[in-house]
C-alpha cells in the first residue's frame, strides 16, 4: 500500500514536471506566440500544393502514357490543362512571392 | 497494487482533461508554451496509462483474484498465454488497451508528424483528449480494472472459446484499428477548427488510416478463422452484429483511402472526405459499443454492461459537435474543381465510394433493425444470412470489378478508343475464364460464376499494370528487369501496394464464393465402424478416445478418410468439457488440401454415451484462399505503408518555404 501510494507520487510529480516544462524552460519567453502563417503564407503554402499537385499529376500522366495505360489522344487532350494549371501555380507563386510594391 | 493502478489512471484522466482544455486555449489564443505543454500531457497520459496497464498485466500473471477482474476473467488452471489475452477478454481490460492505445498514437501522431504540420496539431492535441477524457473517465469512474474484494480461492476462468490463440491477435488488432481511426479524426477536426483543410491533415493521416485499415482487415481475417476452427458451426463469418461492427468502419476506411486521391490528385471531394472520416470514426465508437454493451445478440456479447448509454452519450455528442464544426467550415471545403467525365479514374474511384457505403448502411441497417423493431413493436426482427448475402452480392461484385477498371482508365477522361484498347485483355481473359467454368459446371451458381469472371478480369488488370510499369521502368535506364520492378514498387509503393492489396480482395472473393456458393454438406449419426460420404470423401468412424489436460476433458472421435481409392489418412473432432467454466465446446477436424485449397470440415455434433456420433461434414472448396488473401493483404499494406522520405522532405520544404520554422 505504501509502496504503490509512493509509486503512484513519482508519477504524479513525473508528470506535473513534464506538462510544466515548457514554461519551467522558458519562463519568461521573447515571444509566446505560435508563429502560424498569415494571410499571405495562407496563400502561398496553398500554391505551393497546387504546384506540387500539377507536377505530381503530369509526372504520373508521362508515366502512364509510357505504360501505355494512357493513350496518345488521351495524353494530348490532359497534358494542356495540366501544364496550364502547373505554370498558374507558379507563375502566382513568382508573383506573390515578391514584395507588395514589385507586384503594383 | 491495485491503488498504483487507480492512481495512475487519475493521472491519466487529469492529464488528458489538462490537455482538452489547455490545448484549446493555447491553440484558441496562440499561445506557444500553454500549447505544447498541452502536447506534453498528451505524451505523459500514454506512460500514466502504461503504468496502469503494467499493475493489471501483472495482477493476471500473479493470478491475484483480490482484483475482481482477474477472479472474472481467469484461474489458476488457466495456460499463461490465455491469461494474457484476459487482458482483453473482459469489459475493464478492454477499455483500458483503448486507452493505452489512443494515447499512444496520440503521442505518437504528435511527435512524427510537427515537423510540418505544427499549425494543425495544437488543434490535434485537444480533439485527441477530449476522446481519451471519455475512456478515461470510463475506466476511473464506471468500469475500473481495478475493483478489488476478498480474493476467492481459484478464478471463474475463461470463456472456452476465447482459450484460442487467435485470441492472442484478433481483439487487439481491431482494438488498434478501431484506435487507429481517432488519428484520421483528430487531424481532421484539428484541420478544420485551424482554418487550415488544405491536404496536409490528409497526407499526416493516410498512412495511420492505412496502419488502422489494416490492423481491421487482418483483425477480421483472423476472427474469422478463429470463428472457422473454434465456434465450430461450420463457417467463418455468420454476420454478427460485433462481426459486422468492425467491417463497417473497414468499408468507410477503404472508401475514403480511395477518395482520399481524388483530393491529392483533383483537389475534389473535400466535404465527402471530411464526412468519410467522421463516419469511420463514429462507426469504430459504435463497434466497441456494439462489442461492450450487450444491447444486441451476439457470440461475443460475453457480458451485459451498463456502459451503452455513455457510449450512446459519446456517440451523439462526437457526430453532433463534429457536424457542426463541419458546418462552420464548409465554405473552406469547397471544391475548386470538378467531375470532368463519368469516365475517368476519379468517376470510378467516385462509382467505388458509393458502392462501398451503400454496402456498409445496407449492414448498418441490418445490425440496427434489431433494435428498433423491438422499440417500435416490441419484438426484435433479426434479419438474416439472406438478407446481407443479397446486398454482398449486389453492391460487392460491382466492386468487384471496379477494381479492375479504376486502374486501366485515365484520370480526368478516358476516350472510348483508350477504352477499347485497354479493356481488350482483361476482357477477353474474363469471358475465356467465365465459359470455361460453365461448362465445368460452375454455373450452378450464378453469382459464383460472376464473381470467378470478375475476379479474372482484376487480376488480369493487375498483372498488365506490373509488367506494363516493370516494361517502362526497364526502357527508363533500369539495369535489370528485378531492378525496374523494384524501382516500380519503391516510386510509388501506394498504388503498387494497393494493387497488392487488390489482388488479396480477388483470393478472398474466389475463396468466398467457392466456399460458400460450391459447398457440399452431409450429416449422419454414425456408430463405431460406419462410414459416411460428402462429394467425394469417405469418411469412417473408428474409436472415441477421452484425454485430460490441465483444464479441459477431451473426447475426440477417430475418423478414417479417404477419397477414392486413395488413403487420406485420419481426422479427429470431438468436444473439450473445460472442468472450471462449466462449458463444452465443439472441436472441429479439419483437414487441407493444400493444393487445391480445399477443406473437409468435421463437426462431432453430438457424442451420445454408447458411443455413437453425429456427425455433419462440410467439403469448401478453395477456402483456403481467403487466408492466403490475409497474407497477400499483409503484404500490399506493409508495401503501400512504407513511409516516403520524399514526401517528408516535400512537406518541410514547403513550410520552410512560406517563412515557419520546421520544427520547435
Amino acid at each position: 500500500m505504501t509502496l504503490a501510494l509512493v509509486l503512484a507520487a513519482v508519477l504524479a510529480v513525473g508528470c506535473v514536471v513534464a506538462v510544466a516544462f515548457p514554461f519551467i524552460k522558458e519562463p519568461e519567453p521573447e515571444s509566446d506566440d505560435l508563429h502560424e502563417p498569415d494571410e499571405e503564407g495562407r496563400r502561398r503554402l496553398e500554391l505551393l500544393e497546387e504546384r506540387d499537385r500539377s507536377l505530381a499529376a503530369l509526372k504520373e500522366l508521362e508515366f502512364e502514357h509510357r505504360t501505355g495505360t494512357v493513350s496518345d489522344e488521351d495524353y494530348r487532350i490532359a497534358l494542356g490543362p495540366l501544364r496550364r494549371e502547373a505554370a498558374n501555380a507558379l507563375r502566382a507563386l513568382e508573383t506573390e512571392g515578391r514584395p507588395l510594391e514589385e507586384r503594383t | 497494487m491495485p491503488e498504483l493502478g487507480r492512481a495512475a489512471l487519475l493521472v491519466t484522466l487529469g492529464l488528458v482533461t489538462y490537455a482538452l482544455v489547455a490545448g484549446a486555449a493555447g491553440a484558441h489564443l496562440g499561445r506557444r508554451r500553454l500549447a505544447v505543454s498541452a502536447q506534453n500531457a498528451l505524451v505523459a497520459a500514454f506512460f500514466s496509462t502504461l503504468v496502469a496497464s503494467a499493475v493489471l498485466l501483472a495482477a493476471l500473471l500473479r493470478n491475484d483474484f483480490s482484483f475482481t477482474y482477474v477472479a472474472r476473467t481467469t484461474s489458476e488452471a488457466l495456460p499463461t498465454a490465455y491469461t494474457i489475452s484476459a487482458f482483453w477478454g473482459g469489459q475493464e481490460g478492454s477499455l483500458l488497451l483503448w486507452l493505452l492505445f489512443l494515447t499512444g498514437f496520440g503521442a505518437a501522431a504528435v511527435r512524427l508528424n510537427r515537423q510540418w504540420a505544427r499549425d494543425l496539431i495544437v488543434w490535434v492535441v485537444p480533439v485527441f483528449a477530449g476522446v481519451a477524457v471519455f475512456f478515461s473517465f470510463l475506466v476511473v469512474a464506471v468500469a475500473s480494472p481495478f475493483a478489488t474484494q476478498v480474493a476467492p480461492a481459484d478464478g471463474a476462468g475463461m470463456t472456452p472459446s476465447l482459450q484460442n490463440p487467435y485470441m492472442l491477435a484478433h481483439p487487439p488488432l481491431l482494438y488498434l484499428g478501431y484506435v487507429g481511426l481517432t488519428v484520421p479524426f483528430a487531424f481532421c477536426l484539428g484541420a478544420l477548427l485551424a482554418g487550415r483543410p488544405d491536404e496536409r491533415w490528409l497526407i499526416a493521416t493516410r498512412r495511420w488510416t492505412l496502419f488502422a485499415w489494416a490492423a481491421l482487415g487482418v483483425g477480421q481475417l483472423l476472427g474469422a478463422h478463429w470463428a472457422y476452427v473454434e465456434v465450430g458451426w461450420g463457417g467463418y463469418y455468420a454476420w454478427d452484429p460485433v462481426e459486422n461492427a468492425a467491417l463497417m468502419p473497414w468499408l468507410v476506411a477503404t472508401a475514403f483511402l480511395h477518395s482520399v486521391m481524388i483530393q491529392e490528385k483533383r483537389g475534389m471531394l473535400r466535404v465527402w472526405n471530411v464526412l468519410l472520416v467522421l463516419l469511420a470514426f463514429s462507426l469504430s465508437l459504435f463497434g466497441t459499443f456494439l462489442t461492450r454493451s450487450g444491447v444486441v445478440n451476439s457470440i461475443h456479447s460475453f457480458t451485459q454492461s451498463s456502459i451503452g448509454p455513455w457510449f450512446l452519450f459519446f456517440i451523439a455528442l462526437t457526430v453532433g459537435v463534429s457536424l457542426a464544426i463541419v458546418f462552420w467550415r464548409l465554405a473552406q471545403l469547397r471544391s475548386p474543381t470538378k467531375l470532368e467525365s463519368p469516365v475517368s479514374r476519379e468517376a470510378a474511384f467516385l462509382y467505388n465510394n458509393l458502392l462501398l457505403l451503400a454496402l456498409c448502411l445496407a449492414i448498418l441497417w441490418g445490425v440496427v433493425y434489431p433494435l428498433i423493431s423491438e422499440a417500435v413493436r416490441g419484438e426484435a426482427v433479426v434479419l438474416g444470412r439472406s438478407y446481407y448475402d443479397f446486398f454482398l452480392r449486389i453492391f460487392g461484385l460491382p466492386l468487384l470489378l471496379l477494381m479492375g477498371i479504376g486502374p486501366l482508365i485515365a484520370w480526368r477522361r478516358a476516350s472510348l478508343t483508350s477504352l477499347l484498347t485497354t479493356f481488350r485483355w482483361p476482357t477477353l481473359v474474363a469471358a475465356g475464364t467465365g465459359v470455361v467454368l460453365l461448362f465445368l459446371g460452375a454455373g450452378s451458381s450464378v453469382p459464383g460464376l460472376v464473381a470467378y469472371t470478375f475476379s479474372a478480369f482484376v487480376v488480369t488488370s493487375i498483372a498488365m499494370e506490373f509488367a506494363r510499369g516493370t516494361r517502362a521502368r526497364k526502357a527508363l535506364g533500369a539495369s535489370s528487369w528485378a531492378t525496374a520492378f523494384s524501382s516500380l514498387l519503391g516510386r510509388n509503393r501506394r498504388r503498387y501496394g494497393g494493387y497488392v492489396v487488390h489482388a488479396s480482395i480477388v483470393f478472398l472473393a474466389v475463396g468466398i464464393a467457392g466456399s460458400s456458393a460450391f459447398d457440399s454438406v452431409s450429416e449422419a449419426r454414425l456408430s463405431r465402424g460406419e462410414s459416411m460420404t460428402v462429394g467425394a470423401y469417405t469418411l469412417v468412424y473408428r474409436s472415441l478416445d477421452e484425454r485430460q489436460t490441465a483444464n479441459a476433458t477431451q473426447i475426440r472421435a477417430q475418423l478414417e478418410v479417404s477419397r477414392g481409392d486413395r488413403e487420406l489418412g485420419t481426422l479427429e473432432a470431438g468436444k473439450n468439457a473445460y472442468t472450471v467454466e462449466q462449458q463444452v465446446s465443439n472441436e472441429v477436424g479439419i483437414r487441407s488440401d493444400k493444393l487445391t485449397g480445399e477443406d473437409l470440415f468435421v463437426i462431432a455434433e453430438q457424442i451420445d454415451p454408447d458411443g455413437t456420433v453425429y456427425f455433419r461434414v462440410f467439403v469448401k472448396p478453395l477456402v483456403n484462399l481467403i487466408w492466403l488473401a490475409g497474407l497477400v493483404f499483409l503484404l500490399g499494406s506493409a508495401i503501400a505503408l512504407w513511409p516516403d522520405a520524399r514526401e517528408q522532405r516535400r512537406l518541410v520544404a514547403r513550410m520552410r518555404e512560406v517563412g515557419l520554422p520546421a520544427t520547435r
